[in-house]
């Protein structure tokens, strides 16, 4: 029987107060729910404060490149599909640097778990603006207020048909240990964002504002249905939503490649007398 | 028998089934035991443009494209722009029937004075504008009037060549069929009764003696492979599991080859969005286990750079392959150069041990692809496989390849060994600065790498009095073990000569074949060619010391080659060869400028 002990304490590098521990203490929680031994986790992160906390439990760990969490996350998972693989970077990284890749995973529908810590500003780097920051946030890059429009991730998500699509609360253990367990245990690609303040850089998006917005989705609310879930999807400012956002069963890559039904590629024979075999093709 | 050598080249537009013809033929001859190299000059269009498929087919081993042409098959009117390479043995055929409207005016005016009195074949002209005999064979009609129809043209131009060379047909015949299979066999029959008409067309009607018959051919069969297919084929000889890339010439080949291979051999082709995902994903299925490679040309490569510090960093092997191209920037996309070498060899923030392999000819693409997976695995860095279009788009015939000599060296600890480490560390500092790799997965140890500084166990850390320094020390020790692996360079040529070409990578077969005709010539040159680049040994530089004339060979401006030499040795080089308009050298012009810069 695996328990909290079993991910180990680490002292870790972030801020006292940040949303960060928040979010490690409901991936430990998470993995004790799944009974995931450390040995069949690879955690895979990019660059940020958010990308340290494969470091902080054990569990294997392959911290990457800014922004290319999500393709060494590929790599493993298609490498080795009995391994749970989980992704855990920041906004900057996965919505910015790495956004191509994330719409690219997502028409894969890899079967990752993708956690994005969103405090909507770039903290490691001292407060610059993120691409979700609200319109007019001010910083000192952005003195006059960002002007671009913020991506709105999960309808992101939904426009390219994830199939897992859900949003937590960094201050919620609970309900985000469930949408990680949910994820985890969703055949394809999983997104989730998390509200997480951020307590040096982002006085704007702090705790307060994050807590008197966020409401949990009824059980009325059907994730299944992609234009409610667009349509939920989208609200913001007043009123955010957590909970699962939208849901469908596509199939996922490992399983419609066809070349790692039987055991994970890591597994497969290799087969050096096939060559021989072909040569004659070239006669 | 008396050397034969003939150089093949049919031009025209992209997408009149040049390829499909170059091959047909080049295959025909290799079924015949004869050797070929094959290479296409192309542009950068899906159609129209100008591209041309040369073949060189000889009863000796040829290595390169040859600077003159023998027959020339002209589809269109532009390649008669070619018509500056023939000589006065030359052949060149032509549908003078509408196609060529200048042409066969001209065609007109010479065929009616000329026609009678010179050739027995009254449709065959001499064309006073140009070097040769030139043929106006009415491909189409022929087609037509065999059983045939519009799209068979090329079968009997191919077929006329078989003619004019007196090949036996029925290797032609057997590989129409193959080509068609059993549910083709209609077309096929159709296509034989319009080849046969072709060679029909030509076979004896040649005046005078103007290239050799190969009436009296046969050998036996050599296979006929291509560069990219020769390093797709040996990842998946030595085990390759998986490739991520994204398209880009001339490197396409490699994964599109992998991709026909992909159930039978359980390797997953995995095209990415960008060359940045592509790096970055085999880099993650390399750390879960697999041998992973990706393949670019420079612009993708250049997009790479950042994963390749990352594979340094995280000692987590990777095969890369860089298809050179003409750059910089976009270049010229279906064009041949070796400028990326330098780039190959130092791009990449921080220090960290790298190998780059650049395969001499088709067969070592094979053999490099192989020792470059060993590499990677044994010292767990990445090896770079600096190949170029000349190489991907060339074919060659090969006796044999040795599949028994290919050992897999993966260098991953088994779990009963895992076993016996009270305390896994990813990174534990070693002499040799090779730390024991396990894979995630096992419940024995956990597999921790960051691209940050990490300590043995791979966890980041700061400690810049300790661990920062043994850790680059470790990682760099590497190049100690890693240098002794590099294979030194091969010569060609008389020991004791005093003059000495130096070169590397796919233009070794030019360069053999100029000091062959330069010590016919009572030259004395010695060739030194170097297919395993980095790291390199000085001690492998020796023979600089007795050159009295020492010239490098290259396919760039800068003479990036003769650079490393300097670095490696201290010795500045200055007699050099550097050819840069896309195209690969020949023989004949190494030595015209060998012997410039020989007598300056």
């Amino acid at each position: 029987m695996l328990d909290l002990n079993t991910y180990g304490t680490f002292e870790t590098a972030w801020c006292p107060g940040c949303g960060n521990f928040g979010i490690l203490d409901a991936v430990k929680d998470a993995l004790v729910k799944l009974q995931l031994d450390p040995h069949n986790i690879v955690l895979v992160s990019g660059i940020g404060q958010a990308a340290k906390l494969p470091h902080y439990l054990f569990g294997n760990v392959f911290n990457g490149l800014h922004g290319r969490a999500i393709p060494a996350a590929t790599g493993i998972k298609l490498a080795n599909r009995n391994l749970a693989v989980v992704v855990t970077s920041g906004d900057g990284d996965i919505y910015g640097e790495g956004g191509n890749h994330l719409i690219h995973a997502i028409r894969r529908n890899i079967d990752i778990t993708v956690i994005v810590h969103n405090n909507q500003v770039y903290a490691l780097t001292k407060g610059q603006a993120s691409p979700t920051s609200d319109l007019g946030f001010v910083t000192k890059v952005q003195p006059g207020g960002v002007i671009d429009a913020p991506v709105a991730p999960l309808t992101l998500a939904i426009a390219l048909d994830a199939g897992f699509v859900a949003r937590g609360f960094a201050a919620d253990k609970e309900h985000l240990s469930s949408m990680i367990q949910q994820g985890l245990r969703h055949k394809g690609f999983a997104l989730i964002d998390v509200l997480q303040w951020c307590v040096t850089f982002n006085k704007k998006n702090n705790f307060l504002w994050y807590k008197q917005r966020s409401y949990k989705l009824g059980p009325d609310y059907d994730p299944h249905d992609k234009v409610k879930a667009f349509e939920k999807s989208l609200e913001w400012n007043d009123k955010i939503p957590i909970g699962i956002i939208y849901k469908n069963s596509r199939p996922a890559y490992e399983d419609a490649c066809g070349l790692m039904k039987e055991k994970p590629l890591v597994e497969q024979e290799i087969n050096p007398e096939g060559v021989r075999a072909i040569l004659r093709e070239f006669i | 028998m008396a050397r034969i050598d003939i150089t093949i080249k049919i031009a025209g537009e992209a997408g009149q089934g040049l390829q499909t013809m170059g091959q047909l033929l080049s295959k025909a001859f290799a079924r015949k035991g004869l050797n070929v190299f094959a290479n296409q000059a192309l542009q950068s269009r899906i159609r129209g443009g100008h591209n041309c498929f040369q073949l060189r087919v000889s009863t000796e081993r040829v290595l390169a494209p040859a600077c003159a042409t023998d027959i020339l098959i002209a589809l269109d009117e532009e390649s008669l722009a070619h018509t500056q390479e023939l000589t006065e043995s030359s052949i060149t055929i032509f549908d003078g029937t509408g196609k060529y409207k200048t042409l066969s005016h001209t065609t007109a005016k010479i065929a009616e004075s000329r026609r009678r009195r010179r050739f027995s074949c009254s449709t065959l002209v001499k064309l006073k504008v140009e070097r040769g005999l030139s043929l106006d064979i009415p491909l189409e009609k022929i087609a037509k009037e065999s059983g045939g129809n519009k799209l068979m043209s090329n079968t009997v131009g191919l077929a006329a060549v078989l003619g004019i060379l007196e090949l036996d047909i029925n290797v032609l015949f057997d590989l129409i069929r193959e080509s068609f299979g059993a549910k083709g066999k209609e077309i096929a029959e159709a296509n034989i009764k319009v080849a046969q008409a072709g060679y029909n067309f030509t076979y004896r009607k040649i005046p005078g003696k103007r290239l050799p018959s190969l009436k009296e051919i046969s050998g036996a069969k050599k296979m006929l492979i291509g560069g990219s297919e020769a390093i797709a084929l040996g990842a998946l000889a030595c085990g390759c599991k998986f490739i991520s890339a994204y398209p880009m010439s001339p490197s396409t080949g490699i994964m599109t080859y992998l991709a026909s291979k992909a159930n039978q051999f359980g390797i997953v082709v995995e095209q990415s969005e960008d060359e940045i995902a592509s790096i970055n994903i085999a880099l993650g299925a390399s750390y879960a286990g697999v041998r992973a490679m990706t393949a670019s040309s420079g612009g993708g490569f250049a997009l790479m750079v950042e994963g390749l510090s990352l594979s340094g960093m995280t000692e987590t092997p990777l095969v890369i392959v860089d298809a050179q191209r003409p750059g910089p920037a976009t270049g010229l996309p279906t064009r041949t150069a070796q400028e990326d070498l330098e780039y190959v060899i130092f791009c990449g923030h921080g220090e960290f041990p790298r190998a780059v392999l650049a395969p001499r000819t088709i067969e070592d693409a094979f053999y490099a692809t192989v020792k470059a997976f060993n590499l990677a695995d044994k010292y767990q860095i990445p090896v770079i496989i600096l190949s170029d279009q000349l190489m991907a788009d060339s074919l060659l015939t090969i006796d044999e390849l040795d599949i028994d000599s290919i050992k897999i060296e993966r260098n991953i600890l088994s779990n009963e060994e895992l076993k016996e480490i009270k305390e896994y560390k990813r990174y534990r500092f070693t002499e040799s600065g090779i730390s024991p790799r396990v894979l995630p997965g096992n419940p024995y140890g956990l597999v921790v790498v960051d691209s940050d500084e990490h300590d043995e166990e791979g966890h980041i850390t700061e400690d810049v009095d300790y661990t920062r320094p043994q850790m680059v020390l470790k990682r760099n020790r590497k190049n100690i073990g890693l240098l002794k692996e590099m294979a030194p360079p091969l010569r060609y040529g008389p020991q004791h000569a005093k003059n000495i070409l130096v070169g590397w990578g796919s233009s070794y077969g030019a360069l053999k074949e100029a000091v062959d005709i330069l010590n016919a010539e009572n030259e004395q040159v010695c060739l030194f060619h170097f297919n395993e680049l980095w790291p390199l040994n000085k001690e492998y530089f020796d023979f600089l010391e007795r050159g009295e004339f020492v010239c490098v060979a290259e396919n760039n401006f800068r003479g990036q080659f003769a650079h490393l030499i300097t670095a490696t040795t201290g010795r500045i080089i200055e007699n050099r060869i550097n050819k840069f308009n896309g195209l690969p050298f020949c023989a004949s012009e190494i030595v015209v400028e060998y012997r410039k810069l020989l007598n300056a």
